[in-house]
């Protein structure tokens, strides 16, 4: 057995760590925070440079050619940095959704820039507050052109093409959701950025009015594409996550150590000790989960979905409960702008419900150990 | 990264196979499949006998204590070998119960401590079975401060060398059928109470010592009270320098939490079989919304756990130690039991109180778990204990304050005296 990253994945990781350490420290974040920019371009540009975007892209396309578990140990790494650069958008959905369902000409068209950065893509999902399920997906897709409004979409204000979820046939059903491609520079487009409880990651909403969209993948496939692309993403997602609750766990470690109470330092009492032992507990579940989730993605193993299910559920949980008991530890000086303990709280509040929430993934989750259950009798 | 064993490993399990499926007492599996959680039921059959019957046959093939040196009963086998073995073993390795202590923790700090010449006596019969061990540690003033232990050894008066012991111990699983034990005693009060004490082994069937079984909150009586009235030792059955007993002590306990800690099970899977059997309003328990909401949790618990293992099975096959991450296992299992099994009885509702195995669901398994698991988050490390070794070892947080720790043992205030 070699349930493990191997020296040359371990390797990389570390590339992107140093890399991330010079390109993406604290005050790189804060300047997406407080600044009006939604994203930091140079960063963008490095990562695009570095190869981190065209991880699992063909070379035929411009990409690296790797595989999965190399892309795993870049989103653990841009988790810890808690990179502000539309990363997930790009590589975790746009090109995944262009691989799993792209044209050889929307392949060709897209995937070389997504690999060096030169272009941005995004995903527009949700219409209304509230669980995204085929009846709310309303948007409406005719003849080629797309009506109606997207909310919340990560990275819409810089993307130059989204991947939108549309109705193309009347009703509730799911088999009447499909994938389209649209041009976000092109006519009948309209952005406004929001405000979200993360601005270090930029959000917008999308008003489409006859915008010429082409379609991606065949007509009410969409549904079903959306469940297996989010299925990979929500590994990768782990990984980002994981990332995060370790730097989580490690900043209120070291303030632990370092901060003086009642003659002490604050980390030799036990309410504080037994915290962050239970926060070690959740991060090291979420990432031996998360080890099952890369295995599954990185061989196409009928254990995907299930295995995605439990990587996301862990980690959710581990970088929600790291994030919010790192503010604890931190006490006063944990709940003030200056300290970065509130980067980490917004970030896992963001990733806990950007594929869909914690109790629809603990619903997947037990859904699918049921049917392989009941195919197993 | 992948499931495959090496060529060598594969060889290995192949061999190990080969021999179960010839050899295991396949008309017990059923019943060690089901069994768990509290007592072992084997329909009709003396566990006992069948745990020392089992254990025989596996030492005359050389199946015993694998890790163990030839010499001493083992087999000299590498790490991953007793990995695999352990896997492969499956269910029947349940009927191990009774050796578990003699095996995991007696056995390792014989090997440290022990002459030549007892390690050639004791171990070979102890790695077969035929002599069961026990542990003698724990005692009422030394629980998870178990330096501060009570039971005194000094001196005979009459210059032979021998000690006489005196003192109480609790909570030692097994000591009624055991036939050896290792005891930890003080023989020196005037020190700081880790400095002053002092390993010994010893038969059960010295004089002067009394079992008395303790009856547990769940019914059962797996532990006992041991009493010491003047029991006479030889020098020659001390383990270790006199007042070095907390050095080796601590090989005892490394070797209680590896071994205690690996493999546990949450109940997880049973939970889920019920939950796919029984009905909440909202219909069949899997398929209620909140139902699932606490499954997920316990599930990637459970999963977590099992992918820790893999991970530390991993780094045995490259020749590395597990990392920290193995040392959450009964933390996390213990404390997921007890909310399963309080979860289990929830669904069945009134009829979940029922604790006949024909009467209730699951032929009373989340009774018997719900009744046992609070000892669970006890024994071996309570829940607190682990957290500090976490905190402390893992984390690199400062350890406890400890306002005894440099006042010499008999100035300590404690319940009895402050």
């Amino acid at each position: 057995m070699d349930f493990e990253f191997s020296d040359e994945q371990k390797q990389l990781g570390a590339e992107a760590r140093r890399f991330l350490q010079a390109k993406c420290p604290p005050a790189a974040v804060r300047a997406v925070l407080e600044g009006p920019e939604t994203y930091d371009a140079a960063l963008w540009q490095g990562l695009g440079e570095m190869g981190f975007l065209g991880v699992v892209i063909p070379e035929r396309y411009g990409g690296l050619g790797l595989g999965y578990l190399e892309l795993c140990v870049i989103a653990e790494e841009l988790g810890r940095a808690l990179a502000p650069a539309p990363f997930s958008s790009s590589v975790f959905l746009a090109t995944e959704f262009l691989l799993a369902a792209g044209s050889e000409a929307q392949k060709a068209a897209w995937l070389p820039k997504l690999a060096s950065g030169a272009a941005i893509g995004c995903f527009a999902f949700a219409e209304t507050v509230g669980a995204v399920t085929p009846k709310t997906l309303q948007l409406a897709a005719a003849s080629g052109r797309l009506n109606g409004t997207k909310v919340a979409v990560a990275d819409a204000g810089i993307a130059d093409f989204a991947v939108v979820a549309a109705r193309t046939a009347p009703g509730s059903d799911a088999r009447g959701v499909s994938l389209f491609l649209v041009d976000l520079n092109g006519p009948g487009v309209t952005r406004a950025t929001v405000e979200t409880i993360d601005p270090t990651r930029g959000h917008a909403s999308l008003a489409f009015a006859d915008a010429p969209a082409e379609p991606l993948g065949l007509a009410g496939e969409g549904w079903r594409l959306v469940g297996e692309v989010f299925d990979r993403a929500a590994v990768l997602t782990a990984f980002e996550q994981i990332g995060g609750a370790d730097r989580a766990l490690e900043m209120a470690r070291d303030y632990a150590l370092e901060r003086m109470a009642f003659g002490r330092p604050i980390g030799s009492f036990q309410a504080i000790k037994h915290m962050l032992a239970d926060m070690y507990v959740s991060a090291a579940l979420a990432r031996s989960n998360g080890y099952y989730g890369a295995w599954a993605l990185s061989t196409g193993a009928a254990e995907l979905p299930e295995a995605a299910a439990s990587a996301r559920v862990a980690a959710t949980q581990a970088f929600q409960h790291c994030a919010k008991n790192n503010i604890q530890v931190h006490g006063g000086m944990g709940f003030t702008w200056a300290f970065d303990c509130h980067l980490f709280y917004r970030r896992s509040n963001l990733l806990a419900l950007n594929l869909g929430s914690p109790s629809q993934w603990q619903d997947a989750l037990i859904q699918r150990m049921r049917e392989r259950n009941v195919q197993a009798v | 990264m992948n499931f495959d064993d090496t060529p060598e490993e594969a060889a290995f399990r192949a061999e190990v196979r080969a021999w179960l499926d010839a050899n295991a007492p396949k008309e017990l599996r059923a019943d060690l499949e089901t069994s768990g959680f509290a007592s072992m039921t084997l329909n009709g059959v003396d566990p006992a006998l069948a745990a020392k019957s089992w254990q025989q046959k596996k030492f005359d093939a050389g199946w015993a204590c694998l890790h163990w040196p030839k010499e001493y009963g083992g087999r000299g086998a590498a790490p991953i070998e007793r990995v695999i073995w352990g896997q492969e073993e499956g269910p029947y390795a349940a009927l191990g119960g009774i050796f578990i202590i003699g095996h995991g923790m007696c056995g390792p700090t014989m090997m440290a401590f022990a002459s030549e010449a007892q390690k050639r006596r004791y171990l070979p019969p102890l790695a077969a079975g035929e002599e069961v061990w026990c542990q003698l540690f724990s005692e009422p003033a030394g629980g998870s401060d178990l330096a501060g232990l009570r039971t005194r050894a000094e001196r005979a008066p009459d210059g032979s060398g021998d000690w006489i012991i005196n003192g109480q111990k609790i909570w030692t699983s097994g000591a009624h059928y055991s036939d050896y034990g290792i005891l930890i005693t003080r023989t020196d009060p005037t020190v700081p109470k880790h400095k002053g004490l002092t390993m010994f082994f010893l038969s059960m069937k010295t004089p002067g010592i009394e079992i008395r079984p303790i009856k547990q909150a769940n019914g059962d009586s797996g532990f006992n009270e041991v009493y010491f009235t003047d029991v006479r030792l030889p020098d020659s059955q001390r383990l270790g320098a006199v007042n070095d007993g907390w050095r080796v002590s601590l090989t005892t306990l490394m070797n209680e939490r590896l071994s205690i800690g690996s493999g546990m099970s949450t109940g997880f899977p049973e939970l889920f079989d019920l939950c796919c059997r029984i009905e909440t309003p909202n219909g069949l328990a899997v398929d209620d919304p909140a139902v699932r909401a606490r499954l997920a949790t316990w599930a990637v618990r459970t999963t977590g756990l099992k992918y820790n293992g893999f991970r530390a099975i991993s780094a045995i096959s490259r020749g590395e130690t597990p990392g920290p991450e193995n040392s959450i296992g009964k933390l996390v299992a213990g404390s997921t039991m007890q909310e399963i099994a309080m979860f289990a009885e929830e669904l069945m509702g009134q009829a979940g109180i029922m604790t006949d195995p024909d009467l209730t669901a699951a032929a009373g398994r989340f009774q018997k778990m719900l009744l046992r698991s609070p000892a669970t988050r006890v024994e071996g490390g309570t829940d607190e204990i682990l957290r500090n070794i976490i905190a402390e070892r893992v984390l690199g947080l400062p350890a406890d304050i400890r306002v005894d720790k440099d006042v010499p043992f008999n100035q300590i205030p404690t319940s009895a005296r402050s």
